[in-house]
């Protein structure tokens, strides 16, 4: 009928939702952790793990990637960052670092494919478009199907970045454009593993019976491998923390770097780096 | 007097409900274009819809092949659907007895409570291998993405094309079988042009999910950003691209999926109207009233 109902209703909507983010935070202390969806899980197991011993303690994990990561924490719009690649110097101004440990990435495939090995080159070539049989690589005259995870993913960026690597003018090598793109790890695996001539990759510490894992330049991934950085294709979980942690953030840190920390970490197989060019703390 | 303050009371309840609908979807649309306009104007309304590339990450925003995916996908699954569904409907309202309809009607409306994410796994588990091991390539195509669609609009399409079916006067029968046709002559000449402006109805709704189902369609449309050379070639939707990336996407992506909205909007608004217009075609006309 008239305005006046129209604009009540509004109103009244607007002050329900309003009311509702004004009241929602709760009490006690809060951290935040934003940045790389290949840390998230594991940081949210170790919150969940902190969190169980420390009930008043609130700790939010969130998503975006490890560039909002360095942001956050730079700007300070979050307690901790979390990075999946080893920062530029440029990134880490002001910023402390603490490793949680190295990421193997893996190719992988069907166990019905033969093929055992590949090296990092052919790799390469595979995932840019350039070898497009599996008979350029020793294997059957068949097709190669591959299959990547969807733009923004962190194991994606990883493997971009590790394997791909970038053009001498410095852009990005991009995957192949008839790539199928999997929304999560078990889609990229589920596919993998049914199909005797694709080809995908996912975290080691996601890696399943369903698939075979390639060893890389004669290089199988394993902890050791990864732990001694023999195994290439692998990076570093980092928490970032602007100037020196304090309050809860650095009883959370030091709780992380602690025994109980660590034996999540290891049940997640992130996994210490025994190489000492790869620590960065 | 007290009767009067209930009777305004129960309006003012009804009319705000009523309200709160169109509030709640002139917020979302009102969001949606606040979000996704910033990308519309720096990569350009031309160059974002007809654009051929999405690889955000070198600033590339171009989503029409995912257009195209979404009118091929939802195209297809209607070609399949609405056949399937109307004689499905002329079954259960016309010829199957009642006890076999009370068995049938229960197990179709069933399928439209199975959750999307089930279908997508399904046709990820056993429909990509089928089609990858009898039809080459990866599987992963804009036909298994109609298949498994298909199976879900089959519910929402067939029980209402039925409800209109039933809801046809006993008249228009009992006239037709006094004039000497059979069964197959009134279905065919009476009942379904009498049901038309239900059954469009129907389709109509069953092309709205179609359109906006995303979880199934990721799991099996394979999601290359491309138009497709054929129905086996594997193609991304809108809805999917959404989805996929709404989860990292930061700044101008994060816009661009927005305006990915946008265009999905659009595109459903051009394909109601064009419905909507059959439908007023369509209409039977008696005594004044139409059905």
């Amino acid at each position: 009928m008239d305005k006046k109902y129209i604009i009540g209703i509004i109103i009244a909507l607007v002050v329900i939702v309003g009311a509702y983010m004004v009241v929602a935070p709760g009490s006690g202390s809060k951290v935040t952790i934003v940045g790389s969806t290949s840390v998230q899980p594991v940081a949210e197991k170790l919150a969940t793990g902190y969190m169980k011993e420390h009930p008043n303690v609130k700790i939010t994990v969130q998503g975006g990637g490890t560039a909002v990561g360095i942001k956050s924490a730079q700007d300070g719009t979050a307690n901790i960052g979390t990075a999946s690649k080893a920062i530029s110097a440029n990134d880490s101004q002001g910023l402390t670092q603490y490793t949680l440990g190295q990421d193997g990435v893996v190719a992988i495939v069907s166990p019905n494919n033969n093929l055992t090995g590949l090296t990092k080159d052919q790799l390469k070539g595979i995932f840019s478009g350039n070898i497009t049989n599996w008979n350029q690589v020793g294997g059957p005259d068949a097709k190669i199907n591959v299959i990547v995870r969807e733009e923004g993913s962190g194991t994606r960026d990883a493997f971009q970045e590790i394997v791909l690597g970038k053009l001498s003018n410095g852009t990005k090598v991009s995957f192949v454009s008839s790539a199928i793109v999997q929304s999560s790890t078990q889609a990229v695996q589920q596919a993998v593993s049914q199909d005797p001539n694709a080809i995908g990759f996912c975290s080691f510490a996601d890696l399943g019976n369903d698939t075979k894992a390639l060893s890389i330049n004669g290089i199988s991934a394993s902890a050791s491998t990864i732990a001694d950085g023999t195994y290439t294709i692998q990076r570093p979980f980092l928490f970032l923390v602007k100037g020196d942690a304090k309050g809860e953030v650095k009883n959370f840190i030091d709780w992380v770097m602690g025994p109980e920390g660590q034996a999540i970490l290891t049940s997640e197989k992130i996994i210490k780096s025994t190489n000492s060019t790869n620590s960065t703390k | 007097m007290t009767e009067k303050t209930e009777e305004k009371f129960v309006k003012w309840v009804l009319f705000a409900t009523g309200l709160s609908s169109i509030a709640i979807i002139l917020l979302i649309i009102l969001f949606i274009f606040n979000e996704g306009i910033p990308a519309l104007t720096s990569v350009g309304f031309f160059n974002f819809v007809f654009g051929m590339t999405w690889a955000p990450s070198n600033g590339q925003y171009g989503v029409f092949p995912m257009v195209i995916g979404t009118l091929g996908i939802t195209a297809l699954a209607l070609v399949l659907a609405v056949p399937l569904s109307i004689c499905c409907a002329v079954f259960l309202s016309e010829i199957a007895p009642p006890t076999m309809r009370k068995i049938l009607k229960p197990t179709i409306q069933g399928l439209a409570g199975i959750p999307s994410v089930i279908y997508g796994f399904f046709g990820l588990v056993v429909l990509v291998p089928f089609m990858r091991v009898h039809y080459g390539g990866t599987g992963f195509s804009l036909l298994a993405a109609s298949l498994i669609l298909t199976i879900m609009i089959l519910p929402t399409i067939t029980s209402i094309s039925e409800d209109a079916l039933r809801s046809i006067p006993m008249e228009y029968k009992e006239a037709s079988f006094a004039l000497g046709a059979t069964q197959w002559q009134t279905i065919k000449n009476v009942l379904l042009p009498a049901a038309v402006p239900g059954v469009i109805t129907a389709i109509i709704l069953g092309m709205g999910r179609a359109i906006g189902e995303t979880m199934a369609v990721i799991m099996v449309a394979g999601n290359v950003v491309q138009i497709p050379g054929s129905i086996f070639d594997p193609v991304r939707a809108l809805t999917s691209n959404i989805a996929l990336e709404m989860g990292y996407a930061t700044g101008l992506h994060y816009n661009a999926l927005f305006a990915t909205g946008i265009i999905l909007i659009g595109v459903i608004i051009i394909l109601l109207l064009i419905a909507n217009y059959f439908n007023y075609k369509k209409r039977v006309t008696i005594g004044g009233g139409y059905l």
